[in-house]
Order: C-alpha cells, then structure tokens, then sequence
C-alpha cells in the first residue's frame, strides 16, 4: 500500500497519531535544553522511569478498548507494593514465591473486576471504585498504616537494577527489558483472535454477542490483564521507590489519561495499545522537560491538565469531521436508525434507547 | 422482588437507610451504647454535611450524564480562599464568601463549556480541570493558611438541637435543588439531556445549556464544602478536599441513592439517603471502634452490593406475547454477556440494540 | 369533503447516493380527513413521512401548510407549523412522566417556576379529547405499554396543536385489542378537525379507518382517491403490479432439497408459540408477516438470543436446546439480523475485523485460514472495495450488508436464517444478496429468509410460511400470490 507523503503527513496529525508527534516534539525540546539527555544511559535511565506508568497504561489501554474502566489499578499497585515489603521481608530467598503470590492476588482482582461488571451488571466504574476502596482499606489495615521497610535487595533490583557498561547503551534496566518484553507480548496478543475480540466488544456489545463471543470473558480477561499489568508495575516501584502506602496514588488517572492522550476512545472500539504507551511517555517526558526548563514542580499538574483538555478536545474535533462525512449519515442505508436526526454530532452522548 | 421492582428507586434507597439504621442500633446497642442518643444523631448529621454538600451539585451532573472530578481541588481552593480573605476579620466574611463562590462558579463554568463546546468527555475535562487548579494550589499555599473569625467557624460549630446547622444548610441546599429540579425548566432539561440526547434535540431544547448550569451548580456546592471545611478547621487547607477523596466518594454517594450513572433518572433526595447510609456507617464502626481503614473495605463492598441490586431491579423486559414457559424472560439478553455499560457518557452499544 | 387541503405537497423529490427515493410525489391532506399512505417496502412512504416531518429536506418539491409555504429544516420546525409526526421509534424519555413528556421544553410556567398542577391539567385534558382513560399525566412512560406510550406520543402531537398529524405503521408494535383504542383515536382526531396521515401496511386497519388512500410504489405516485372506490384486491395491485420477475432466475441447476437440517418441533417462548418448522438442505424457506408478526423473535429464538422455552429442536438429526449465539454459531448456525448497525456490524472497525468476527470468537483456530480466503470471499460476495481495512462504517448500506454475509460465511455454516437482508440497500446490492442465497442453497445450506418485501419472497422462496401473532398460520408453495400471503398474514378477513 504506498501511500502519498501527504496521506502521512494527515496521519500524522490525526488524533490517533498526534501523539508520536507531541512525543516526538517533547524529545526534541527536552534535548535542547539538555543535550545531555540523548546520551543513551540518561534516555534508558528515562525509561526506566517511565516503565511503571507504561505498564498500568498498557493495561487499562485493554479495559478502556473493551468499553470500560479500571480505576483500582492505582490502589491494587499500593497493596503489592506494601504486600512486598511485607512477605519479603529481609529474606531474599522469598522473591519468587512472592512474586508468584504477588502474581496470583492481580488475578484474582481482575477475576472479581471481571465478573461483578458482567454478571452482577454493575457500571465497572462502580465495581472498581469499591475495589480501589476496599484494596486501599485492606492494605492499610493489615499493615495498620505504617509502610514497613524496604524488602531485600534481590528483590529490590527488579526495579532499580540492571545490566552496566553495556557497549553503546551504556545502562540496560531491567525494568526496561520488562518494558519492551511486555509490550512484544501485548503487541502479540492484540493481533491474535482474543485480543482482536477487546476492540470488538468495545465497539459495539450486542453485535460482538450475536456473533457468539463470549463478551463476559473478554471483558474479565481485560480486567486480568490490568490487574497484572498494575502488579508488575508494582514490582517495579518496590526496587525504583520504594515500600510506602502513596506509592501507587493516582496512578489510575495517570494511566486512563495516558490512554486517552493516545488516541485511545473512551467508551472503547477505538485505539491502538502503542498510543497508549506513548501518552505515558508523553506524561512523563513532559514533567522532564518542565523539569529541565525550570519550572517549578507545583506548576507541572497545571500545564499537564492543559494538554490533556486540549488533546481530547482536538481528537473530538476530528472525529465531528468524521462523522459528518457523507457515508455515515447515509440515510439509505439508515433506515433501521431510530427516529431522525442522529446524524452529526452523538459522540460525546449516549444514543438513544427509544421507547418500545 | 416483583414488588421491589415496582418500587421508586429513592423508596428502595430509604427502606435500605432504615435497615442500615436498624442494624446500626441494634450492633451499637451490643456495646452498652444508644445509638439515637442526641450526641450520636449529631456526630451522624455532621458527618453527613460535607459529602452531602458535594453530592448534592454531583447529582446534577451525574444526571446530566457528566462527571464532575474536579470537586477536591475547588473544595481545597475554597477553603484557601475563604480563609486568606477572612485573615480572621468578621467584616471580610461576606465578601470572602462571594469571592469564593464566583470563584467556583467561574471553573464550574469552564468544565461545563469544555464538556459542551469542545465536546470532552466529562470525566476526562474535570480531570484536566482538576490538574489546572491543583497545579495552581501547589504553587501559591504550601501548606493551611488563613485564619477564619469565630464568628464564621460557629457555622461548623453550632446546632439546634442535635441538629448542626450545617447539616441544616445542606438539606436546605438540597431542597432548592430539588425545586430545580421538579419546577424549572432547566431541571427538565437536565433529565432529557441525560435520559436521551436525540429526544432532548429534537424537542428543540438547547443541549448545552442544562450541562453547562450543572456544572456550575456542582462547583458551587463543592465551594460550599469547603467554607465548611474551612469553618470546621479554622483555616484553609490546599489537601482538604483530596484527602476526603470527595470526587468518587460523591459519585458513589449519588449512585448509592439510586441515580443512573448513565443519567437521565435520579434524585436529590435518593442522594442525601445514599450520603445518609455511608454516615450511619461510618458511625456504626466508629462507635463499635472498628479499626478506620476495615470502614473503607465496608464501604467498597456497600457499594457494589447496592449499585448491583439497583441494576437487577430496573432490567427492563421485553413484552411478552405468551406465558413465560421457563426462567428466561428477564432481560432481553439474558445471561451476563451484553455486560454493563462504562460511565458517564459512553456510548452502550447495547442499549440500542433493542 | 370539499373543504380546502390543510397539507398540500407538491413534486416533493429525494435522492440517496444518486437513487431517487421519491419521485414527483404530490399529496393533500384535508382537515379531518384520515389519509392512507399505502406501498411495498422501498415505495418512499418513510422518505414522505420524514420530509413531511422535517427530518431530511427535499432535494425539489414544495410543501404547503394552510395555503402557506412552509421549509423544515429541523423536526422542531414541522412540530411549531403544526405538522406533527409520530414515529414508530417513539421519541420519549421512558423515565419521566406522561405530562413531563408531553411538555417537554416547553413547561408551561408561572412566574418563572413550571406550573405541574397546569401541566398535568392540561396533559390530562389531552388525554380526556382522545377519550383515554388507561394512562395518567403523571405514569412514567417507562412503565407504560407499547400501546400507551403511542398515545403519549399521540398526546404530545396534540398538544402542540398539529393541524396534520402523520403515523407511521401505528400498529406494527400493538397487540389486537389495543387497535381498537387507537382506533379510536385516530377517529376522534379527524371529528376534531386533523389531518392524519396513516401509514400502513395492514389493509384491514387502510379500509377500516381511511378516507382517502395514496398509493406510492417504487418512489413515485399511482394513485391518489376516495377508498370507496378501491377494492382490497385493486389496492393490492395497483401496491404491486411490478416486474421484479428478472431479480428472480430460479434457483441454480444442481440444486437439490436434502436432509432435514434443522426442526423446531411445538417451539415456543414469551414471544412466539407452536412453532413447527423444518428447513432442509438446499432449500429456501421464506418467513413472511407484518412487523411484529413475531418473525424476527422466531430467528432470535433458534438462533439462541431469546431461547425456546417449550417444545423441542433439532440439529442435523441431533435434539439439542440452543441457549446463545455462540451455541447456535457451534452447530453451524447463523443469523444475518434485521438491524445491521446494532447487532450486525463494529462500525469503527474494519472489514476484515467485521468478517474474522465469529471466527474469532467461536472458532479462533481457524483464523489464520480464512484470513488467507477473505480475499476470495469478499468477491464472491462482490464487495467493491479495494481495501479490507477500510472502515465499515465508511461503506454503503449495500456493502455493509454483504460485510454481514460474509462474517457468517466465513463459518461455512449449515443453516443460515437472514432477517430483512435487502432492507435499505440498493438493486445492484439486493442482487447480489439473492445470488449468494441462491448459491449456498446449491452448496446444501438450508436458508429461512424473513422479509418484509412480498415479491423478494415469492421470487426466492421454495416455501412461503406465515406468521402472526406469533404463530405460524400458512404454509404456501412459491406459487402463491401476495394478495395470499397478505391475506395470511394481516388476518383472514381482509380481501375476502
């Protein structure tokens, strides 16, 4: 398929691309204020930051794509963090039956996820805000409060180790070897049938159900997928910052924004999981370049709110071109449409479920 | 449950409020307690003012099927602004409170325009509000500031009764937003433009403009939370709101009193039981000492529980012709597999589908 | 019956996509006549209704309201003139009252705060003209039935004070004894002094209520008089007196009836009853019936969306109880549905994404195979794009529809059950859906087709079965009329 140089250069500025543009210009910027971030150690020590952040947005891009929410990514981080601290311990020898524990208890959230917004019916913003309640009071309960202190180091190094004087790299993280790992495996399972069924779903439930998926399952796998991606980011944190209860705090705006920031529709069927993992490294290369510009860190929430109103307000711009164009509102073809008038402008709102 | 079904949503909220109520009493009783002593009524009431302020303006928006996240940072930056212009002067009460309220009013303003006009997503546009105004309050307070007269923490402080005035002032509130909403136009128009855009267009009515007042109206009643809070204190606070994590407690208050997170249908008053329930429960625990953070695991499963017997209750069936000749006609999809729809104003596919 | 026309359009005119939908089609409405708008699926009735309406403005034409010319360019605008349309998709807010519908944006108010007391007096008194004492100002609409809900809508009409009020197949969703009350409405309109347009499908309802009767087919106008000088027989032909014959070759040679592939033996649910059904290899059973016959229920009962609760069903010789979609695909069934947008298609998704769908979810094994055959498939269906990555929600109602098709043949299916394939797309594209039914009958798949257009049926059709009122009540050969199937299907007495 070639394509013009135009037809790139619209892509490019299409809502669903912007934002390699936006991160593409971030970089750009923040090496000119500080040529020393191109150096291969800094930019991968970058990205070691990044991971965590990049994780939980990968993993809500699978719930938000599939027409839903998770907003208990950020406590569930919390409780493994502290959960780590706790089994660990000083003992070393006890990182991978914690792990797996560790690994085990993210299913198990997302099972519950999972299945309260399907079968109980209940809106997943509901079901995950009480999860998010409920994690953040069971793990303060147990630790009454108080973080306890760091775990063993071997643990630790997951997140703030890696592999040194590496030619050319100079700094390997293994946080972001993860990363790339993961990202190979989401990029994977997108392009297999199950994970092909999450954009399905969220486009449009009762097509995808008189087509025979199994709607309850993809939306449960979603939230199992999040869930996991919230536990290794988790990991992560232990060795990058740390046993506290805050560890993990907002992160589940952070991640729903990083998604939206990359093109990633909110009420799901549209979105492509790599914006999602560039919207989180927009996030962050945005607090590095304020960073190195000088401006103050209390003001960096202030311009992060700007970008994101302004972003999503460009993306719905864009899908109101869309959306008008002649094909859609085809009104030969509508005939099945409820009552007049659908046409332009139903993005932002629910359609209507008319009487009968 | 054929009987529960037919039953108005706040009704169901109310006889849950009353069980709640019971069960209360009867747990507080077991520890040589009255739970309807006049000091206990009090603690309850007062519990309930803050978040019912908040939920009160979040019921509007919810109805309008909006969000409004941004509701801790205006009540923080109420309570800063409330506080600093007092500077501990009586004779700066008024115009400290007006200030605060224009305020609020103006961001409520902004979030209703950029719901409406640039068309974001309500959840996302409070977020990024949220973040704009945050970013604001860590630069200018690092930490309480302002000093609020006594005459103005007697607000917090004082009651007839058992009954605080600011519990008395919230169900005030209440009562005027209810006449809002039975008795205006606009109020009408924020169910259309909740229940069903297309209806609400199509009946000539202005879209925007119920989105865009309860916008404004939910900013003002988070500012009244925060004079509140800031009468409570003493000063103001730039974390008063967050730490309350007022935003989706509020949310789930409204959802609890039996208001559609799609919007379209709900109460002012289904809101004030959900307020009321999360109150009986937090002093049912307090006053058995249950240890604070097993109240928030409580609190997570009440919601769910509830938001999932509302949801059962209100499936629509598909009339029938026939007699039911087995189980299945409850929903016109039966099985959990047409699954819930997200929040907010997210498209359910689903619901067209019939 | 002299009095001057209150509603005078002339030369109205539409085109869709270049195909003209509405052809020079000039009517009168006169004040307290009830005027039948009759015609086959696709004669313009619905594009007439809506321009009426103020749903889509006409490409030429003139509309005259009280010797005035009138435009629509908004629904609101058609309401205020007084032109008021009830759809068969009700615009009312389910939640909310009967008076608070009725007024909607328009409360009546007293100094500044809506007068309710007013509201539901005036609603009531509404209610009270119409002579309808089941349905009260303040029932949630929500809680009403289909009938109610109509004559809120009805209400709401009135209270706009429409000169013309047009209704589009009124009783398609109503059970038999609420007719009567909209009967009686409807009547009760006219002594007031309104306009009504009736469109409809049931002859007996056409004959029963109207005065004067408008025959449209194929976008352009027959005739237009006095229903005493039709008879039931003479409408029906003048509806249909068309050659559709040449969509129609026969079936393919080689095809041969077969085995039983499916039975539905005393079937029934909350919505369809004493269902016997048997549909055979190579064969083509059409479902005919008016909206709300209960065919499309009857599809969603095998198909496993609705399940049969009685009586007994069998696959390829197997009893087996179907209890969803995903069972019914196992077993080699498949369901074009009636409303391609809602259960047929991911808009925002691409061909390829619609097609692979059930292969993914049912039978992901088999994905990367026909990935490799979607090439092959999607000509076979004749699909006339370039590119399977395009969105879907880009084509045309006729590629949509052939999307559709080829997501369930992709599953090589034994029995495929189409609900109104041909609804909304053009010749070209119908066409082309007759031929790949025609071809998978040859390939041995036994078909039920459920549509609403007659001719399509008896072209197609091996065996004609008719529904109403959720039962099957006539098994026709091919060579049936459709004065027949109509008399079937709209009730014994009509053109008797």
């Amino acid at each position: 398929m070639r394509r013009s140089p135009r037809e790139v250069a619209l892509d490019l500025v299409s809502p669903q691309r912007a934002v390699f543009l936006l991160l593409v210009v971030l970089l750009v910027a923040i090496v000119v204020v500080n040529p020393s971030f191109a150096e291969p150690g800094q930019l991968m020590r970058f990205l070691q930051r990044v991971a965590p952040v990049a994780i939980v947005a990968m993993g809500q891009y699978f719930v938000i794509v599939s027409g839903e929410f998770d907003l208990s990514m950020g406590s569930l981080v919390t409780a493994q963090v502290v959960g780590a601290g706790v089994l660990v311990g000083q003992d070393g020898s006890r990182t991978v039956p914690v792990l797996a524990l560790m690994l085990a208890f993210g299913v198990l959230v997302g099972l519950v996820n999972g299945l309260a917004t399907t079968f109980l019916r209940v809106p997943s913003f509901i079901v995950t805000l009480g999860m998010m309640l409920a994690l953040l009071g069971a793990v303060m309960f147990w630790t009454g409060g108080a973080a306890t202190g760091n775990p063993a180091d071997e643990f630790r190094q997951i997140g703030r180790g890696g592999w040194r004087e590496v030619p050319v790299l100079d700094f390997v993280p293994y946080a972001v070897v993860i990363l790339v790992g993961l990202l190979v495996l989401a990029l994977w399972y997108t392009h297999r049938p199950a994970g092909k069924l999450h954009v399905a779903v969220g486009d449009n439930v009762a097509t995808a159900h008189h087509a025979g998926v199994r709607v309850w399952w993809v939306k449960t796998r979603a939230f199992v997928i999040s869930s996991l991606s919230a536990t290794v980011a988790g990991v992560l944190l232990v060795g990058y910052a740390g046993v506290h209860p805050s560890v993990g705090r907002g992160y589940e705006f952070t991640a729903i924004t990083a998604v939206v920031l990359g093109g990633v529709v909110l009420g799901g069927g549209r979105g492509w999981i790599v914006g999602a993992l560039a919207g989180a490294v927009v996030l962050e290369a945005l607090f590095v370049l304020l960073n190195y510009a000088g401006v103050p860190s209390t003001v960096r929430s202030s311009v992060q709110g700007v970008i994101i109103i302004a972003a999503v307000a460009y993306s719905a711009l864009d899908f109101r071109r869309r959306r008008s164009g002649p094909a859609t509102t085809s009104p030969a073809g509508g005939d099945a449409a409820p009552a007049p008038g659908r046409g332009g402008d139903t993005s932002t709102t629910s359609p209507a479920h008319s009487g009968a | 449950m054929n009987r529960l079904r037919s039953l108005d949503p706040t009704v169901v909220v109310y006889l849950a409020l009353v069980a709640a109520l019971a069960i209360g009493a009867l747990l507080v009783s077991t520890v040589g307690r009255n739970f309807f002593s006049a000091g206990n009524v009090r603690d309850i009431l007062t519990g309930m003012s803050v978040l019912g302020l908040v939920a009160i303006g979040q019921t509007l928006v919810v109805l309008c099927s909006s969000l409004d996240l941004s509701v801790p940072v205006v009540i923080s930056l109420s309570s800063l602004l409330a506080a600093t212009t007092m500077a501990g002067d009586p004779a700066r009460i008024v115009p400290a409170v007006l200030l605060t309220l224009a305020v609020a009013a103006a961001i409520g303003l902004f979030n209703g325009l950029v719901v409406t006009k640039l068309r974001v997503n309500g959840f996302i546009a409070t977020l990024g509000t949220g973040l704009i105004v945050k970013g604001y309050l860590d630069t200018q307070y690092k930490g309480t500031a302002g000093t609020v007269p006594w005459e103005f923490q007697l607000l917090g402080a004082t009651g007839l009764g058992p009954v605080p005035v600011s519990t008395i002032l919230m169900l005030a509130l209440a009562a005027l937003v209810w006449f809002v909403l039975a008795r205006t136009r606009v109020g009408h128009q924020m169910f259309a433009v909740g229940g069903d855009p297309v209806v609400a267009r199509l009946s000539g009515l202005h879209v925007a403009r119920p989105v865009i007042v309860a916008h404004v109206v939910c900013s003002l009643t988070a500012a009244g939370a925060g004079l509140l809070l800031a009468s409570r204190l003493g000063v103001g606070s730039p974390t008063v709101g967050s730490q309350g994590g007022y935003d989706l407690l509020s949310i789930a208050a409204v959802v609890l009193g039996g208001t559609l997170l799609l919007g379209g249908r709900g109460s002012v008053w289904g809101t004030i039981g959900g307020v009321a329930i999360f109150a009986v429960l937090d002093n049912v625990m307090s006053v058995m000492q249950v240890n604070p953070f097993l109240k928030d695991i409580v609190r997570g499963v009440v919601i769910v529980a509830a938001v999932a017997v509302y949801t059962r209750r209100t499936l629509h069936a598909h009339r029938p012709r026939f007699g039911a000749g087995g189980p299945t006609v409850d929903g016109p999809l039966p099985g959990p597999a047409d699954g819930a729809p997200a929040t907010g104003q997210l498209p359910p596919a689903e619901e067209v589908a019939r | 019956m002299t009095t001057a026309p209150v509603l005078t359009a002339r030369g109205l005119t539409k085109s869709f996509f270049g195909v003209r939908v509405l052809d020079e089609v000039s009517i009168e409405v006169r004040p307290g006549e009830v005027h039948g708008l009759v015609g086959e699926n696709g004669a313009g009735k619905s594009t007439l209704m809506k321009i009426l309406a103020g749903v889509y403005q006409p490409d030429d034409g003139e509309i005259h309201l009280a010797g005035e010319q009138v435009a629509f360019a908004h629904p609101i605008d058609a309401m205020h003139a007084g032109v008021a349309t009830v759809f068969q998709e009700f615009n009312l807010l389910p939640d909310r009252t009967v008076a608070q519908n009725v007024f909607l944006g328009r409360e009546p108010r007293r100094r500044g705060v809506v007068d309710v007391r007013e509201m539901a007096r005036r609603t009531q008194h509404v209610l009270d003209e119409l002579g309808v004492t089941s349905v009260r100002p303040r029932d949630r609409v929500g809680s009403l039935s289909v009938a109610q809900q109509q004559v809120v809508e009805i209400a709401k009409a009135l209270s706009h004070d429409a000169k013309v009020i047009s209704m589009d197949e009124p009783t398609a969703a109503l059970a038999a004894h609420e007719v009567e009350l909209l009967y009686r409405i409807v009547r009760s309109l006219a002594e007031r002094g309104v306009g009504v347009l009736y469109v409809s499908h049931r002859l007996k309802e056409v004959f029963d209520l109207c005065d004067t009767i408008t025959v449209l087919k194929d976008g352009r106008l027959v005739s237009s008089g006095p229903a005493d000088e039709l008879g039931p027989d003479e409408l029906v032909r003048r509806m249909v007196g068309r050659s559709i014959e040449s969509y129609f070759p026969g079936p393919l040679e080689g095809t041969e009836r077969g085995t039983e592939l499916l039975r539905v033996t005393g079937g029934g649910n909350a919505w369809v009853d004493g269902i016997d059904l048997s549909l055979h290899a190579g064969e083509i059973t059409a479902v005919a019936g008016l909206q709300g016959s209960g065919r499309t229920e009857l599809a969603e009962a095998i198909f496993g969306i609705r399940p049969f609760t009685r009586g007994s069903v069998e696959v390829g010789g197997r009893r087996v109880r179907v209890t969803s979609p995903r069972h019914a695909a196992r077993l080699g069934i498949a369901l074009i549905t009636e409303d391609r947008k809602a259960t047929g298609l991911s808009l925002a998704q691409s061909i390829l994404d619609n097609v692979l769908l059930v292969i993914r979810g049912v039978f992901p094994r088999r994905t990367a195979h026909v990935r490799r055959e979607a090439d092959a498939l999607m000509a076979r269906l004749e699909l006339s794009t370039d590119r399977l990555d395009r969105e879907v929600q880009l084509l045309s109602g006729g590629n949509q529809q052939k999307v559709v098709l080829g997501k369930w043949l992709a599953t090589r299916p034994r029995v495929v059950i189409l609900d109104e394939p041909t609804r909304g797309i053009d010749v070209g594209a119908k066409v082309a859906v007759y031929d790949v039914i025609r071809s998978l009958a040859r390939e041995g798949v036994a078909i039920c087709m459920i549509s609403s257009e007659l001719p399509e049926l008896l072209g197609i059709a091996d065996r004609v079965l008719v529904m109403r009122d959720g039962r099957l009540v006539a098994d026709l050969a091919p060579s049936a009329t459709e004065e027949e199937v109509l008399r079937h299907a709209a009730g014994a007495e009509v053109g008797a």
